[in-house]
């Protein structure tokens, strides 16, 4: 458990670190006032202590007579702020020294630095946010392409709440309606037929399918389409990805460590993210003359959502080609045919059953062909795009599964024609699973679940 | 006040001798405690004031496990039942619910019996009027009526429906208990003294009527079942064996009804003048009229009261109408039509307490040696009294003994569910036991009562050795027996095939194990007996646990895995001087709740209502801190 003192003055910067033109502290707690107003020296007029509330003040931070930058500083005090504790936040130029600077005089002023998610928890303890708020929170500072971050604002506003909240009053009725035929025996017009039991879960599993289903496309927006680049040598694997990242000029964020040694990139193309694995290893080897990894690519493969198998059209098929078609079979899988711009010596009898896109990375032909097939494999079908993607984290999909675990138990108990109090007690478990999405049930552990997901200064 | 004498001492006094009374008195006593038990009257000593049976849907369960425990119910219904009937035969096993009609003299004079020839107890008819404590808050004696000081260490208050009672129907109302009997008029105001509030409950009765004047030919007969199950573990079914009366079912109609409307007002619980709150789980038959005015007709059972007598009770019509028009009611029945009322129905209103002032022992917070069980607590029904009884006799008496009081949980027993509701929940009408309030109810079946609490009962005390040891013989056989048809294949040959077919399921056409088989719907472990070549002769009630452990070892083994979920929350303990002001983000009704309910684990305090799941993390992320 995640050990948080609620009475302290918190800080953390609040922006990533390193970029951008502005960096911003925050200070948050009872001390977070007077903590600022002892580095604050205004341009004019009063100290910070007596300005009023929500004001922006102009002036420098100095700490210990040495001025750490020039600096906006936004004051306002509780309630009615973020964390419903009075909340500072120090504007000052981005940067890595700038921002550090200010953080230390903070720190040493007095203040602790806030253990990731902190501001949040704090707002959630502290009764501003209810707990799918809080997490919805969380998902729009991770959010890392826009349609990410609808679904958050969605989620901040009430929806999957009400959403759950009436799967549950469906669950509810039904329980009633069983409960009370096994308590008044001698009564029996309470009872509920098997079909009419059947109907009703068969609706709510359903619903709550929808719901995983639009969970899986939460995450491809939250977190990217996991996609690996699979082909062999000097088949023009690093040419598409530079081809892809340059013609986008849409890196939202390189993970993790030094551009030197990237392993994942996401990238954006027209609002679909694209989470490239292992490019660092393309960038390495395709040039070098090198045996293909099989097991290499066969385990990046199974962890993939998209496989991208490149093979050049100017070379016949080799056996290599032949291990990558097949070990990446049960994948969702474009077969791409580099090299259009060259005599083409696969054949078309090879090529049977692949549906391959060709394209020509160097002439910069068919790569829109690429994007609208990736387009259509993954925002088709009966999603219908945002309504059902409210849910992207993990804690809830877990809810959810387990929530159609029950559903299904309780249609086999059905199907088998066991007696109704069986078919209750699922229906029971439904509730609750679907319950912990809400914070309606209990969880003992669900704080540290929540919070452990935080980034650091939010 | 006159001068006190000094009477009697005793370890443990319980005051009032129904059937939260009578549990109490003798566990106290058979645990070794000198105990009295006071009543108003001795002739009313487990006297059934409402409804001639015993048991019912979970009810039934509440007996089976007194039993368990060591209990009196259940043995006493055996000695005095007239018709026996397992319900819910239709259903699953863990709602099958065994009940059975009483002759309730016979229950009452058997009980009676019981208790006067208890080693340590000793029955004092007389009225408590006063509890005494010292400075420390601790239980120093009683006073009864008679100015007679009786000092003891523990007292029990199971006082049912006497306090400041008063029944009443249409204009008439008459200060006194159930049945014409004195009501207690004093302990009230002793009770408010020591600082406990008191608060108004209601409940009612029907009309019992002349047998010689009611048409059983226009009825339809319910016959007791054959096979009998004995309520007691103790008892085999041959032992009980004995000629069953039987009850009749008929029907209300819109004769009724209307006469019902047409009467409305002049029904004390429609002018106001019924204070208390009646228990929406067994309501009148003018508040099912009112509330389900669609119906076209009520269930309406007519059951003996026993054996030497012509009263026969109208269950399912229980009223505070007029006189007359209580009459004319009933005569629009089916088989009615010329009955005449031996006993009226009436509507009656007593004192009782919320049970949020108790802990789950059943002793009150800030009184020591104070317990209390029963009607009194705020539930309604001879069943959930006893069960009380026996856990505020048994911790009276462990108190008393310097001893950890006994305390089932949620997983163990109804009686675990019954207490911790009404101990955690609002308490806005007399509480009833049923069988969804239990969470873990394929684990707490009437049919393994023994199996999950006479461990218990033998720790305790109430359990004897030579019982203890029938028990263990029974339950190494239910083992040795599931362990062996576990291991047991069955091949595809013709005569299991036949057999199958016969009963309607798959033919096999490879060898299957026979607890595969039995799983089946259509197939139970006894109809297999002609295929399972190696099959020992076992009792009935073994050979009923070998099948619904196997049958359903799916099922049971998801509840174990709730059960074991339950356990983290319980295990979860929260500091007795925890200070509720100190925990941030409390939502105000959760504080009060919370500081005056003092919640033992993080699941207990889950449970109190008014506490929502985002205030039990706020108590989880303070406990951390």
């Amino acid at each position: 458990m995640l050990k948080i003192n609620l009475s302290d003055t918190i800080a953390a910067v609040s922006t990533p670190i390193g970029s951008g033109g502005i960096g911003i502290v925050r200070i948050s707690g009872s001390e977070a006032v007077d903590i600022a107003n002892g580095l604050f020296v205004p341009h004019k007029g009063k100290s910070l202590a007596e300005r009023k509330s929500h004001s922006i003040n102009y002036g420098r931070l100095v700490y210990k007579g040495q001025v750490c930058d020039e600096v906006l500083v936004s004051l306002m005090r509780a309630p009615n702020t973020y964390t419903r504790e009075d909340v500072v936040e120090i504007n000052c130029h981005g940067g890595i020294r700038a921002v550090t600077a200010v953080l230390e005089a903070v720190l040493k002023s007095g203040a602790r630095l806030a253990e990731p998610g902190e501001f949040t928890k704090r707002a959630f303890l502290n009764g501003r946010l209810d707990l799918t708020q809080a997490e919805a929170v969380i998902d729009i500072i991770n959010a890392k392409t826009d349609k990410s971050r609808e679904a958050a604002l969605k989620r901040l506003d009430g929806r999957l709440c009400r959403k759950i909240r009436s799967l549950r009053e469906d669950i509810l009725t039904m329980i009633a309606h069983i409960e009370a035929a096994i308590d008044y025996p001698e009564h029996d017009d309470e009872t509920m037929t098997y079909s009419m039991i059947e109907e009703g879960v068969r609706s709510v599993t359903m619903q709550v399918q929808n719901l995983i289903n639009g969970a899986d496309i939460g995450r491809i927006y939250n977190e990217g389409i996991r996609t690996v680049i699979l082909g062999k040598p000097n088949v023009g694997k690093s040419s598409l990805l530079n081809a892809v990242i340059d013609e986008e000029r849409a890196i939202v964020t390189d993970i993790p460590g030094t551009t030197r040694d990237v392993l994942e990139e996401l990238i954006n193309i027209g609002g679909i993210p694209l989470k490239l694995v292992d490019t660092a290893g393309i960038r390495d080897t395709d040039n070098a003359i090198e045996k293909i990894g099989v097991e290499k690519s066969r385990k990046l493969a199974a962890e993939a959502d998209l496989v991208l198998l490149m093979l050049d059209g100017s070379r016949e098929l080799s056996d290599d080609d032949r291990e990558l078609i097949a070990l990446s079979e049960d994948k969702k899988r474009i077969v791409l045919v580099n090299k259009t711009d060259l005599h083409q010596n696969i054949t078309a009898e090879e090529l049977k059953g692949l549906d391959p896109v060709f394209l020509s990375v160097k002439a910069d032909k068919g790569l829109d062909e690429l994007y609208d097939r990736i387009k259509s494999m993954f925002f088709s079908g009966d999603i219908a795009e945002n309504e059902e993607a409210l849910i992207s984290n993990e804690r809830n999909k877990n809810s959810l599964y387990k929530a159609k675990l029950h559903l299904d138990n309780v249609l086999e108990t059905v199907n088998n024609r066991m007696p109704e109090d069986f078919i209750s007690m699922d229906l029971t478990q439904a509730y609750e699973a679907l319950g912990e999405i809400t914070g309606e049930s209990l969880e003992e552990d669900i704080i540290d679940k929540i919070f452990s997901e935080f980034c650091l200064g939010k | 006040m006159s001068q006190l004498y000094e009477a009697e001492s005793a370890d443990v006094v319980v005051i009032g001798a129904g059937h939260a009374g009578c549990e109490a008195a003798l566990a106290s006593a058979r645990l070794g405690l000198e105990t009295i038990i006071f009543t108003i009257n001795l002739d009313s000593i487990g006297m059934m004031p409402c409804n001639p049976n015993i048991g019912g849907s979970s009810k039934g369960h509440l007996v089976r496990e007194i039993d368990a425990l060591g209990g009196e119910m259940g043995k006493n219904i055996d000695k005095t039942y007239i018709q026996s009937r397992m319900l819910n035969m239709g259903k699953g096993p863990a709602v099958y619910s065994l009940r059975a009609q009483a002759d309730k003299n016979r229950y009452h004079t058997e009980m009676k019996r019981t208790l006067e020839n208890t080693d340590h107890l000793y029955v004092r008819q007389g009225e408590v009027v006063d509890i005494l404590t010292d400075d420390d808050n601790r239980v120093t004696g009683v006073v009864t009526e008679s100015n007679a000081l009786y000092p003891c260490r523990a007292v029990v208050i199971c006082t049912g429906t006497y306090l400041q009672a008063r029944c009443l129907y249409g204009d008439t109302i008459i200060q006194s208990g159930p049945n014409g009997l004195r009501g207690s008029s004093h302990l009230s105001e002793c009770l408010k003294r020591l600082g406990i509030p008191l608060m108004r409950y209601k409940t009612g009765t029907p009309a019992r009527i002349d047998k010689r004047t009611v048409d059983f030919s226009k009825m339809q007969e319910q016959k007791g079942d054959e096979k009998l199950v004995p309520f007691s573990f103790e008892n085999r079914p041959e032992d009980i064996a004995r000629e069953q009366v039987s009850c009749y079912l008929t029907y209300t109609n819109k004769n009724t009804h209307d006469i019902i409307r047409a009467n409305l007002d002049r029904s004390p619980l429609y002018s106001g003048v019924i204070e208390g709150t009646g228990p929406r789980y067994c309501p009148s038959i003018e508040d099912k009229v009112v509330r389900f005015a669609d119906k076209e007709r009520h269930q309406i059972f007519i059951e003996p009261e026993g054996e030497d007598t012509n009263e026969l009770y109208v269950s399912g019509m229980s009223s505070s109408l007029p006189e007359d028009v209580q009459r004319d009611m009933y005569r629009t029945l089916p088989g009615l039509e010329h009955c005449r009322i031996m006993r009226t129905a009436y509507a009656i209103e007593y004192d009782c307490i919320s049970a949020n002032l108790l802990k789950l022992s059943l002793e009150f917070k800030d009184i020591h040696g104070l317990f209390s069980a029963g009607q009194f607590n705020g539930t309604s029904g001879y069943e959930e009294a006893a069960a009380q009884g026996i856990i505020g006799g048994i911790n009276a008496a462990m108190y008393c003994m310097n001893k950890p009081p006994l305390i089932l949980d949620r997983s163990q027993a109804y009686i675990g569910v019954l207490i911790d509701d009404i101990i955690n929940k609002e308490s806005r009408e007399p509480y009833r036991m049923m069988t969804s309030r239990a969470e873990y109810r394929l684990l707490l079946r009437q049919d393994n009562a023994d199996l999950r609490l006479t461990e218990i009962g033998h720790e305790i005390g109430l359990i004897s050795d030579e019982r203890y040891n029938k028990f263990l013989e029974k339950k190494e056989s239910i083992e040795r027996e599931i362990k062996r048809v576990n291991s047991v294949n069955i091949a595809p040959s013709k005569e299991v095939n036949q057999l199958l077919a016969s009963l309607g399921t798959a033919e096999l056409s490879t060898g299957a194990k026979l607890s595969e088989i039995i799983r089946r719907p259509e197939i139970t472990y006894d109809l297999t007996a002609p295929i399972d070549k190696d099959r020992p002769q076992l009792s009935d009630e073994v050979r009923e646990q070998v099948n619904i452990q196997i049958k359903y070892e799916g099922y049971i083994k998801r509840q174990l895995n709730q059960v074991e979920q339950f356990k983290k929350l319980e295990e979860k303990k929260i500091p007795e001087d925890i200070n509720y002001d100190e925990v941030m983000g409390l939502r105000i009704e959760a504080r009060q709740k919370l500081a005056a309910i003092r919640p033992v684990s993080i699941g207990q305090a889950s449970r109190i209502s008014g506490v929502s799941p985002a205030d039990v993390n706020m108590i989880l992320v303070h406990l951390e801190r």
